[in-house]
């Protein structure tokens, strides 16, 4: 029986779709059979990033109006067998994914996987909502920006009412990924710090991704960089986040991109 | 610039962190409540379009929040009589 996840945020561009693939990919990686949903209808982007964009032939929605079975429009990784893929319909209205439709999909891949991951749209529309509905539990992304820390409270308060589990009187287990982090910055006072965002938003941290050259460069070839460059820094942290998603207790240290003899000679540091 | 306040210079971070505490604690106690800005100015509209004409374009609503107090302000521009018969 598969987890549920929203990585969710309400502001975009704060790197949900980065994250998801990257999140989906390390699960995998660790033997984990997963399926990540694309719900941006009408935007899709999780294709291009997972590089299968050119191998999707039915989405979400083929699956939802029964035009086509779950497992024809799935498409399987070619770099990890277990990492699936189901995509947005990009020409398709958003108003065609139905509450019911998403229901059923969801119960299916419960069936069959250890974690389904649903990418949400930016926004807090209906499209955004329909992919928090079913969670079990939601990554909050943020970076450490004022309007991305603004939406995200914003979207806490509709995983708090607007989900299934909330509207039965149970929770969504909720946590915050800080994207887009530098470490040197937050330490001249320049940007939030952890601290900060953790505080403001009272909601327990998953990890902390740094601001990495790598996760362009992978998604400029169309691979999460946990594939990609899994030495990355923030491959790293995407590896730690996915094993406290899976409930390891694994402490919090920022990865830093090691260059050079002065980094090698003094190790990791957080700043 | 003296030594101390080379010292007091944090950064603009501690000010982001102050306005969101500030604002956010503001969001979350008018959550699912109607926009209060937005109803005065209309029950306030409503008790003046009674007396006289006025423009939704003339009144001017404006708002100060602060961390104890708001200010609301509302500016209508009334054309008097004369003005009028024109």
């Amino acid at each position: 029986m598969a987890k549920v996840v929203v990585v969710t945020s309400g502001k975009g561009g704060v790197g949900k779709t980065t994250s998801t693939a990257s999140l989906g990919a390390a699960l995998a990686q660790a033997g984990k059979k997963v399926a990540v949903i694309d719900f941006d209808v009408g935007l899709r982007n999780l294709d291009l990033v997972l590089g299968a964009e050119r191998r999707v032939v039915f989405d979400l929605i083929n699956v939802t109006q029964g035009v086509a079975k779950l497992s024809q429009a799935l498409i399987r990784d070619k770099r990890v067998d277990t990492l699936f893929l189901l995509p947005a319909s990009q020409t398709r209205d958003k108003d065609a994914l139905t509450e019911e439709g998403v229901a059923n999909v969801i119960a299916e891949l419960r069936e069959k996987f250890d974690y389904v991951i649903c990418d949400s749209p930016a926004g807090i529309e209906r499209g955004a909502q329909l992919a928090m509905r079913f969670a079990d539990e939601a990554v909050i992304v943020t970076n450490p920006e004022v309007s991305s820390v603004r939406d995200a409270d914003r979207i806490i308060g509709l995983l708090d009412s607007r989900t299934l589990r909330a509207e039965r009187g149970e929770s969504v287990n909720k946590y915050i990924l800080v994207t887009r982090y530098d470490a040197a910055r937050a330490a001249r006072g320049e940007m939030l710090t952890i601290d900060d965002v953790l505080d403001i938003l009272s909601t327990p941290l998953l990890g902390i991704i740094p601001e990495s050259e790598g996760v362009l460069r992978s998604s400029n070839v169309g691979s999460p960089v946990t594939l990609n460059e899994p030495n990355n820094a923030a491959a790293r942290a995407y590896f730690e986040a996915a094993r406290r998603l899976q409930g390891e207790d694994v402490p919090m240290v920022l990865p830093v991109d090691r260059r050079g003899l002065f980094d090698r000679l003094f190790g990791r540091r957080a700043a | 610039m003296s030594l101390f306040d080379m010292f007091k210079r944090r950064g603009s971070a501690p000010v982001a962190r102050d306005r969101l505490q500030l604002l956010l604690a503001y969001e979350r106690n008018n959550r699912n409540q109607p926009d209060l800005v937005a109803m005065l100015r209309e029950e306030i509209m409503a008790v003046i379009t009674r007396h006289v004409q006025v423009d939704q374009d003339d009144v001017r609503v404006t708002m100060d929040r602060g961390a104890t107090m708001s200010t609301l302000e509302i500016d209508i521009h009334i054309p008097n009589a004369a003005a009028a018969a024109h």
